[in-house]
């Protein structure tokens, strides 16, 4: 670890502090319906939105309205996005004439994943998706999943601060404010920034360069392998072009990291040098991902009447973020036992540590900070290889993910996941203080508990069972490239990315089959929608509640205490959940490796 | 009279025949043999299934134990392995079973003497409206009949006095063994079946059919017998359930991880595992914390009608308390003299002490005690010849004394003011001034005039607060309940007393509505409210109010409206009542963090003991050093199920209050019951490790 490296994570995490009041200011003033200096230009949109879809936006919804409201829009555009995905052929913006997206469950998988905010891809984009399914379907899941988390973490803070009231606002009319005021604005500024960097924004045809050098690689198969001949020697042949993909990145850039998306314009996702160009972009890139989950907590703390609360849960995610990050440097700074020997020092000729799988624009600080920034928030997008990282470095992100990202979190699915851990840490607090738990006034009873508990099920069913299922049946052993603890990390790491929305991949396991498609979309859609529906239950039955004042009695959530034991909370329903299986995976890999084996 | 050594043993026998002393909650050792025994094999005849269902967790260890038992006879190279794990296994639901019936046997121990209260009696029935009277055996009495209680006879069933006075026995229901005046008609009419009269003959109207008195439900109710799950209950329990089904699934799906790892793990290892991680310390804990919670209210003589209502005294956020008899002693008395210009001290004391003499009013009382202790005035014998006492009378309201030439009287200002005028003499402003003085002050003043002489002065007669008052509601407010004083007194003199006392807020002057609108105001506000009451008139207050406490000397609407009820009469006991409230949640809470931070340790000592074997690198998490595999698990599992019987007095006892901020105790509690869950097991695990390899166990 080196000094450099450490200020520019103080750097980022400086830059995200900084956006945090102002984001969350603004928010608060969108969402209740107040004046921005935006509104002159965008109210007339949104009234003229509001007319043609014959939307009512004074109507309030009950939770059980908002949530059918949620449900049906997700499933249709679901629907539309595969049915684009399907029919690109005859659609235009597809210079390359790429055909439909096949087999059909990839399709599917492919929509839920967009659909879900995942952006879990079995595909490689450029080479899959035409550009008019990039711009109108991928994209438009990018802001519409945001969106959807977005509002969903303001429907439950409502839920806390309103009281005595049956609804949680309006979907349709958060689902357009969010659109048009949060998340269109930032991204237009945000993308030309980003092509200021260098990031391209073009419909043209992709490009052809001859290579300086030509180059002999293997062949590969009709089957899709590596060709061997018959001695079993590789078959090699010699490329001498090379073809450069372009393509609307830029637009679809922005709102890949400020919605936590993570879907990359291209199969190397933010390792590219048309999305991720310069140490600036990067940065960029870093602090967009954290912006609106960031400013969330203020939005929360604003709405409730509590803003200390909201700092104090903002500490919570604070220190997880940097007890992630610092295990993630440490583990791949110090580099790999088995090349002790070898010079593996930082100097001015090199990086130092484990390089495996890492750009060299961003070096070892930066590949371990975008690591677990992009599995704190349910983003995925990536810039290095989490499959390379050294077993503790890449048990990082698994357990940030595996603690249902609430570290900022996915837009908004961060900001309502925490609030269940919320929910837990004060039923146990307030039995502990010998009182009926409360939170901001309200009585935390057998329902909530229950739809918390829910929730908090949701992860080890889907996670556990489809991993279980997949390392024992052949049509889930099959697709594993690397044995041992290994690949089970990368099977076990491939579900909870899935389940967390999250849609980063420890690779290394051939995920574009049948099963990987079938249970991956299952996996994503339930860790989505399973969840979000008892939260919005809990959201309800808050608004509903009398307020209690508080009281020297009541266990105060404003307090560094408060964050100390949110934090335990979080860990340890995390840890004993996952632990046996860790066990097996990274941590198995780790004392292997620390013996002299790897895999 | 002194107690003799001969009348101890009396004595004593009186308070434990039912198992509480007046007031004081009488320390009651945890293993009672005889509760201990009844215990053990209730805890065998608790194994039956369907009374396990509702116990989520420790239906799953149960199950778990059937399973291996079932295992046991496939033959396996480490049957003593599996024989132990089995046995403890059982041993795991058993302590669970008895800590649930240890708490259930403190209270079959109290019904059986409360049984022996109700035992049939025969009562004598009024027949028609003539005096002719039958006799019935008092379980055929049903309400609206009437029955003759004569002395030395049993109350054959719970009713009201509607003629007559009797002194009762009611040592049976309240272990008080002074007997109490129940007389017709007030606050004082409700009589309690199986109490006994001891003097005067009582016609009672009875209130209650068979099997509905209040002994049958104070019956039920430490039984246990009735005991319905409260809402933190419920909520907790939904916790539990679901980290269950958490850690079910954990286990269920480590076994496919092990068999792709090459180290498949036996049924008995995968159980053990389960039972290990699900929360048995506080499932297996959970209804003896309620039913001992519940069983703490009776030892201190409270009958709380739903356990819901216990918890409600936890959350309480505010106390109604009655000024006089709970905040007060029950009445005023003298603390000053203030003579009038131109009166010696000793001359205004005489004549004070005069006009007392023949006055048998608490009041009149302390005014002879003040002059005495304070002027060493004694009591004088006077002949009734030179003396006429003028008793106090509505019309006049003064009292008073002729005697040889003096005419001495003493009342309330304005009643004095006119007897003086009358007698051609005027109230000089400085007696005015002493008087308004004094109003302000909370005290009452009491004017004393001589017919010729005019005002002598004043007496100060004060509401005497009670001892450690102050102190309780400072306790109060440091847990964050605001204590608000109900009296009839002025507000003048009601907020003297308050600020003297100590209380948040008063309510003066206050009538039955002023009282109803205060508990609704409250609690629109979102609070809880708490009072105690005793007549007709607080039954709806009561009734509105979330604890509603009433006192057992009261009526039978007030009891039937509260959902407490107090057998001492004490109304100060509300402090204690949300004390217990807050102890029940407090312990739960906390053995739920000690349960869920035991297993920190477990799985250091379980995961390293199944895979070590394939994997020797992962000997690294086995922190312990336990010997062997085998002992690793055997320990974990022996730790888990020691842990509930070492816990069972903490469960029955309650975990330690003191009043303070939440966020102190929080932290207190998490000290000790989270970091300390963490740490416990580690030694615990150990320590059992090297026990079972040192005997050849493992």
């Amino acid at each position: 670890m080196t000094a450099n490296g450490w200020l520019q994570i103080f750097l980022f995490f400086g830059l995200v502090l900084l956006v945090t009041k102002p984001v969350g200011l603004f928010m608060t003033r969108v969402f209740n319906r107040e004046r921005t200096f935006m509104d002159p230009v965008l109210r007339p949109i949104e009234r003229l939105l509001y007319r043609v879809t014959a939307v009512d936006e004074d109507h309030e919804m009950r939770w059980t309205e908002y949530a059918i409201s949620m449900l049906l829009f997700s499933l249709v555009s679901m629907i539309v996005l595969y049915l684009m995905e399907r029919l690109q052929g005859y659609l235009p913006f597809n210079p390359q004439k790429l055909g439909a997206v096949n087999p059909p469950v990839l399709a599917f998988n492919t929509a839920a994943s967009f659909t879900t905010n995942t952006n879990w891809q079995n595909y490689a984009g450029e080479t899959t998706m035409s550009y008019f399914t990039q711009m109108a379907g991928l994209a438009y899941h990018n802001f519409m999943s945001a969106a959807v988390g977005i509002v969903l973490a303001i429907a439950f803070i409502r839920g806390i601060a309103r009281r005595q009231m049956q609804t949680i606002g309006n979907f349709w009319v958060d689902l357009v404010r969010c659109t048009l005021w949060v998340l269109l604005p930032a991204c237009i500024v945000g993308a030309l920034v980003l092509v200021s960097q260098g990031v391209i924004q073009n419909l043209r045809p992709y490009d052809t360069v001859k290579l300086v050098e030509p180059m002999q690689v293997q062949k590969v198969g009709p089957d899709g392998k590596a060709a061997v001949d018959a001695q079993g020697k590789p078959v090699m042949e010699t490329v001498t072009d090379q073809i450069i993909a372009q393509g609307p990145v830029a637009s679809q850039e922005i709102i890949k990291e400020l919605g936590t998306n993570g879907g990359g314009f291209y199969n190397a996702n933010s390792a590219h040098p048309f999305e991720n160009p310069t140490p600036l972009s990067n940065l960029i890139e870093l602090v967009l991902i954290f912006a609106i989950g960031s400013g969330l907590t203020y939005t929360l703390g604003r709405m409730t009447g509590s803003q200390r609360h909201g700092w104090a849960v903002w500490a919570a995610m604070s220190i997880l973020f940097f007890a992630g990050v610092t295990v993630a440097y440490w583990a791949e700074a110090r580099g790999n036992p088995m090349l002790a020997g070898t010079d593996q020092k930082v100097s001015a000729l090199q990086p130092g540590g484990n390089m495996e799988g890492k750009e060299v624009r961003f070096g070892i600080a930066n590949s371990a900070l975008f690591a677990t920034v992009t599995t704190d928030a349910s983003c995925g997008a990536i810039n290095g290889w989490h499959d390379s990282f050294t077993p503790i470095g890449g048990l990082v992100p698994l357990a940030n993910i595996m603690l249902s990202e609430v570290v900022f979190g996915g837009v908004g699915s961060g900001m309502y996941g925490m609030l269940i851990y919320i929910v837990l840490a004060v039923f146990i607090a307030g039995l502990m203080v010998g009182r009926t738990p409360e939170y901001l006034g309200k009585k935390i009873e057998a329902y909530d508990v229950k739809m918390a508990m829910l929730v908090v099920l949701v992860f080890p069913l889907v996670i556990l069972t489809f991993s279980a299922i997949s390392v024992v049946a052949g049509f889930g052993t099959s697709s594993i490239l690397n044995p041992g603890p290994h690949g089970l990390s990368e099977i076990i790491y491939a579900f909870t990315s899935q389940a967390g929305n999250n849609g980063s991949a420890f690779a290394g396991l051939t995920t574009n089959t049948l099963w990987y498609n079938a249970a991956g979309a299952v996996t994503m859609l339930v860790g989505r929608f399973l969840m979000i529906v008892p939260a919005l239950a809990i959201a309800g039955n808050l608004a509903r509640k009398k307020y209690v004042p508080p009281s020297l009695g009541t266990f105060p959530v404003t307090t560094p205490l408060f964050t100390v034991l949110l934090i335990g909370v979080i860990l340890i329903v995390g840890a004993l959940t996952f632990f046996p299986a860790l066990s097996l995976g990274p941590i198995l890999e780790h004392l292997l490796m620390a013996a002299g084996k790897t895999f | 009279m002194a107690i003799t050594q001969e009348m101890k043993p009396v004595l004593e026998s009186a308070t434990i025949r039912l198992g509480h002393a007046p007031n004081k909650p009488r320390k009651r050792a945890v293993w009672e043999w005889k509760i201990v025994g009844r215990a053990v094999w209730d805890a065998f005849v608790k194994l039956s299934p369907r009374k396990m269902m509702g116990n989520p967790v420790m239906f799953v260890v149960e199950i778990g134990s059937v399973i291996t038992t079932l295992l046991l006879f496939k033959a396996s190279s480490v049957f003593k392995f599996n024989l132990q794990i089995t046995l403890w296994l059982w041993f795991t639901v058993l302590f669970a079973n008895f800590a649930e019936a240890m708490a259930e046997g403190r209270g079959k121990a109290q019904a059986d003497t409360l049984r022996k209260a109700r035992a049939e009696t025969i009562a004598n029935r009024l027949v028609g409206s003539d005096e002719v009277v039958e006799k019935v055996p008092s379980s055929k009495l049903k309400t609206g009949d009437l029955v003759y209680v004569s002395a030395g006879e049993f109350i054959p069933s719970d009713g009201e006095i509607i003629e007559g006075v009797a002194s009762v026995d009611e040592s049976a229901i309240t272990g008080e063994s002074a007997p109490v005046i129940r007389e017709s008609g007030g606050d004082r009419s409700a009589v309690t079946g199986g109490t006994r009269v001891l003097s005067d003959r009582i016609k009672v109207r009875i209130t209650s059919n068979p099997g509905e008195t209040f002994l049958d439900r104070m019956i039920a109710l430490v039984e246990g017998a009735e005991r319905q799950k409260t809402p933190n209950e419920i909520a907790l329990n939904i916790l539990l359930a679901g980290l269950t089904i958490i850690f079910l699934l954990a286990v269920v799906t480590l076994q496919p991880f092990a068999i792709y790892s090459g180290a498949p793990q036996t049924v008995f290892v995968l159980v053990s595992l389960l039972v290990c991680l699900i929360p048995t310390t506080i499932g297996g804990l959970l209804s003896a914390i309620g039913i001992a919670g519940m069983d703490r209210l009776v030892q201190h003589n409270v009958l709380a009608m739903s356990g819901r209502a216990v918890e409600a005294a936890g959350d309480v956020n505010t106390l109604l308390l009655d000024k006089t008899g709970t905040i007060t002693l029950g009445n005023r008395q003298a603390s000053r003299f203030v003579p009038a210009p131109g009166v010696t001290e000793e001359e205004m004391a005489d004549a004070a002490q005069l006009s007392s003499l023949a006055d048998e009013t608490p009041e009149g009382r302390s005014i002879v005690v003040l002059a005495k202790e304070k002027y060493g005035l004694r009591g004088r014998e006077l002949g009734s010849s030179d003396a006429v006492f003028i008793p106090f009378s509505a019309l006049t309201r003064m009292s008073g004394v002729d005697f040889n030439e003096f005419q001495i009287r003493k009342g309330a200002t304005d009643a004095i003011a006119t007897y003086i005028s009358q007698n051609g003499g005027k109230m000089p402003a400085e007696v005015r001034a002493t008087v308004e003085e004094i109003a302000r002050s909370g005290g009452t003043p009491l004017v004393v005039a001589e017919r010729s002489r005019g005002a002598l002065g004043v007496i100060e007669l004060k509401d005497i607060v009670k001892g450690g008052m102050k102190e309780r509601f400072n306790q109060l407010r440091a847990i964050g309940i605001r204590t608000v004083m109900i009296t009839g007194d002025n507000p003048l003199t009601a907020a003297a007393i308050a600020r003297e006392a100590g209380v948040d807020d008063f309510l003066a002057q206050a009538t039955p509505k002023d009282k109803m609108d205060l508990i609704r105001k409250e609690q629109a506000e979102g609070k809880l409210v708490a009072m105690t009451g005793d007549g007709t008139n607080d039954a709806p207050a009561l009734a509105q109010a979330d604890v509603g406490v009433a006192m057992n000397t009261g009526t039978q609407a007030a009891k039937e409206a509260g959902n407490m009820i107090d057998l001492d009469s004490n109304p100060t006991k509300l402090i204690e009542i949300v004390e217990i409230g807050k102890q029940l949640l407090m312990t739960r809470g906390s053995l739920t963090t000690f349960s869920i931070a035991n297993d920190v340790a477990k799985y250091f000592a379980i995961i390293p003991a199944m895979f070590a074997g394939t994997f020797p690198v992962l000997n690294a998490l086995n922190v312990m050093h336990l010997k062997t595999p085998g002992s690793a698990i055997l320990s974990a599992v022996i730790f888990n199920a020691l842990i509930i019987i070492a816990l069972i007095p903490l469960a029955l006892r309650g975990v330690k209050y003191r009043p303070m901020a939440a966020a102190v105790l929080l932290r207190n509690n998490l000290w000790i019951y989270g970091f300390g869950g963490i740490i416990v097991p580690f030694v615990g695990i150990k320590l059992i490790d090297m026990l079972i390899t040192r005997v050849g166990l493992a």
